[in-house]
């Protein structure tokens, strides 16, 4: 369970072109539920998502995971939390080219150090899975924009986070790219993830397979069913 | 075969000929000990002074023999005609 | 520490993939870098070796030279002072040497021709350096015409080669008999080139000279000890050439290095804010960079030394032949005995890891701290 408690977000705060792209946010976003955030560009809702992903601090009010403090802590921390954690699919997907897809899946498990084999036999599993065992060796750069997704996808997933966030997943897929990605994010679910995304797709938030739909609207909630 | 093992065995082979040219010199060293007392014998008898290592002019063959004037006998603003005139210093004199 | 060591060897993994995405212009890199460590550590190896070589034999070297000086030159010595000096305390043997140089218009060569006080030789007989015997082709019983002061030519006999092994000391002399040589310079009897003194106690040696100066006021004495000191300071590193072609090299490196190691990319920061996002820390950014400097730097200076090691020691330093050589024709071949200077080895080893991982890192400083929501932007 994640709880947010008033949370603001100011940009250049001190300055004179300050912006406050989150004007006190109070939300419990629920376990094993798929949450989209909705809303036009501009409107904060990516912000807010990176916020709860810890990858920013907010600049007033509370954070909690599970009732644990997750906003505020020292970088170190805020790291482990994120990596443990969460898993992120960026918009761009953001897989770093001249690499393999397979060392790009592994990357995020890197500073844990953990054994080599298992994790590149994990690595495999999720390639395998997302019927990406083929182009394992392709650099990412070669790889079409489903797959790019899928890759970024099962890199999200190989620190087996309890949660999975999506920053406009569909933006870049067509339809049918579209469609399969919702299926793959029912499967999460079932598994057990919570899947929180962004959108401002009528085919996301429409979709059966979303629970939830937050709008957010200039920096603050108009909650919607 | 991981990225980092390749490299870290090639560094380990690296440092290993490092230790290996070490022992190397040792042995030739010693191997060389009889030569040199060969040629300190040479120096000790024709009573010799220098390195033959530059026979092009006399103050670099007899380095130090030459004076501090030599590289200028000719004329005092003269060049130094010799390569091998830059690459030694003139000869050192008590303090 | 378990832990520590496998992140580690995660980090070499990403910056080796990550410099394996541009191989050839890292391994032109790696080549350069090689090529400068080569070139430092043969001149450095090279010249210890010599040095130490030098020290080795001319402790044998006589305990004082007299020479005499006329306008600034060097001048014959009258046999008389050897007398005019006196006794002096401590001085064990005095005698005249006679040696001095002779140009060979037919190879362009310069050879020393040296009276020998321990070998007697017929007039017509001559020994020559291994050297000498190569460049003008002569053997055991072959004719060398010299010619004379007057112009006459004089013809000598080779009675003997000395030894191939001391061609560092011996590579261009020409051994001949007193007799001989006061003939072919035309030099009167009465003269030395200049005297050597033996002093039984090292610590007097000193005292010596000072006496020999007032007592020949016209003379200068050379300590074994200078000569020790010339030859300790061969090839210093502020030498002439040596500087000035070294410091070139490095400069040029320095500015590659720079330009290579400190100008961080669009693209390598968009990475960086990717690898944080996905859960590194900074200490990890900045590690991995590190092992990035550090690998080629330690590569470099690796295959650099040993390259030096083998072409100084096994190829004779075949590379610095012609800078030696100059417009010499005669060059010994010797072949330099690998004494080696831990803590030269370990300058040179600091001195090219450290400076080209720093700036490695430096520049990656400011985009490891940056926020990892600059890729959500």
């Amino acid at each position: 369970m994640i709880e947010l408690h008033e949370v603001k977000k100011a940009f250049n705060q001190g300055r004179p072109n300050e912006f406050w792209a989150i004007r006190g946010v109070s939300l419990t976003i629920e376990r094993q539920r798929v949450t989209v955030f909705k809303g036009p560009s501009g409107s904060g809702k990516t912000t807010l998502l990176s916020m709860i992903g810890s990858l920013s601090r907010p600049t007033a009010g509370r954070i909690l995971l599970d009732g644990r403090p997750i906003s505020g802590l020292p970088e170190r921390f805020a790291t482990q939390v994120r990596r443990d954690t969460f898993g992120f699919v960026f918009q761009q997907f953001h897989l770093i080219k001249g690499l393999s897809v397979l060392e790009n899946v592994m990357l995020p498990a890197y500073p844990s150090g953990r054994d080599h084999r298992s994790l590149k036999q994990a690595a495999q599993a999720l390639l395998e899975r997302f019927d990406l065992a083929a182009r394992a060796s392709s650099r990412a750069e070669w790889l079409s924009g489903g797959e790019a997704q899928r890759a970024a996808i099962c890199r999200a997933l190989i620190n087996q986070p309890q949660v999975l966030i999506a920053d406009e997943p569909t933006a870049n897929l067509d339809s049918a790219l579209a469609q399969s990605f919702l299926t793959i994010v029912g499967e999460l679910v079932a598994e057990g993830k919570t899947v929180l995304l962004t959108s401002h797709d009528p085919a996301v938030f429409g979709s059966p397979q979303v629970d939830r739909v937050v709008e957010v609207h200039a920096g603050r909630l108009l909650e919607s069913g | 075969m991981r990225h980092s093992d390749r490299v870290l065995a090639l560094l380990a082979g690296g440092l290993l000929l490092l230790a290996a040219s070490g022992l190397d010199a040792g042995l030739r060293r010693q191997a060389a000990v009889a030569e040199l007392r060969q040629q300190r014998a040479t120096v000790q008898a024709l009573e010799l002074t220098d390195l033959c290592l530059f026979t092009e002019a006399r103050y670099t063959r007899h380095l130090s023999q030459a004076d501090l004037h030599t590289p200028f006998q000719d004329h005092p603003l003269a060049f130094d005609h010799f390569p091998s005139g830059s690459l030694v210093s003139p000869p050192l004199r008590r303090e | 520490m378990q832990h520590y060591l496998a992140r580690q060897r995660y980090l070499i993994d990403y910056t080796v993939a990550s410099l394996l995405r541009h191989r050839s212009k890292n391994l032109g890199l790696l080549l350069v870098y090689t090529l400068v460590v080569f070139m430092l550590a043969s001149v450095m190896l090279f010249t210890h070796s010599l040095r130490q070589e030098a020290e080795q034999l001319l402790s044998a070297a006589p305990e004082i030279v007299l020479q005499r000086l006329l306008a600034g030159r060097q001048e014959l010595v009258p046999a008389s002072y050897l007398e005019q000096m006196g006794r002096i305390r401590g001085v064990s043997e005095r005698h005249g040497r006679l040696w001095g140089y002779y140009y060979d218009p037919v190879v362009r060569a310069n050879y020393t021709v040296l009276v020998p006080r321990d070998r007697p030789l017929a007039a017509d007989e001559i020994v020559v350096g291994a050297g000498l015997a190569r460049s003008r082709g002569l053997g055991h019983g072959d004719f060398l015409s010299l010619r004379a002061s007057d112009g006459r030519p004089v013809a000598f006999r080779v009675a003997d080669t000395l030894a191939a092994d001391s061609e560092l000391i011996s590579a261009d002399l020409i051994l001949m008999a007193e007799a001989s040589f006061r003939d072919l310079f035309a030099i009167p009897a009465g003269y030395y080139t200049d005297l050597a003194l033996s002093v039984r106690n090292p610590r007097e040696v000193r005292t010596v000279a000072e006496k020999l100066t007032l007592a020949l006021p016209d003379t200068r004495p050379i300590l074994r000890s200078e000569i020790l000191r010339t030859y300790a300071t061969l090839f210093s590193w502020r030498q002439g050439i040596v500087l000035v072609l070294l410091a070139g090299a490095l400069l040029a490196f320095v500015i590659f290095a720079w330009d290579k190691a400190s100008g961080l990319s669009a693209e390598e920061r968009r990475e960086i804010g990717i690898l944080k996002a996905v859960g590194w820390e900074t200490a990890d950014v900045i590690g991995m960079k590190f092992w990035e400097g550090a690998l080629i730097s330690l590569g470099a200076f690796l295959l650099g030394y040993l390259l030096a090691y083998l072409h100084v020691f096994y190829l004779d330093a075949g590379l610095f032949e012609p800078v030696l050589k100059g417009w010499a024709v005669l060059y010994p071949s010797f072949h330099p005995v690998p004494f080696i200077d831990g803590l030269q080895v370990a300058t040179l080893f600091f001195f090219t890891v450290f400076p080209y991982t720093v700036a490695t890192i430096i520049p990656i400083w400011r985009a490891a701290t940056t926020d990892p929501d600059a890729v959500m932007r």
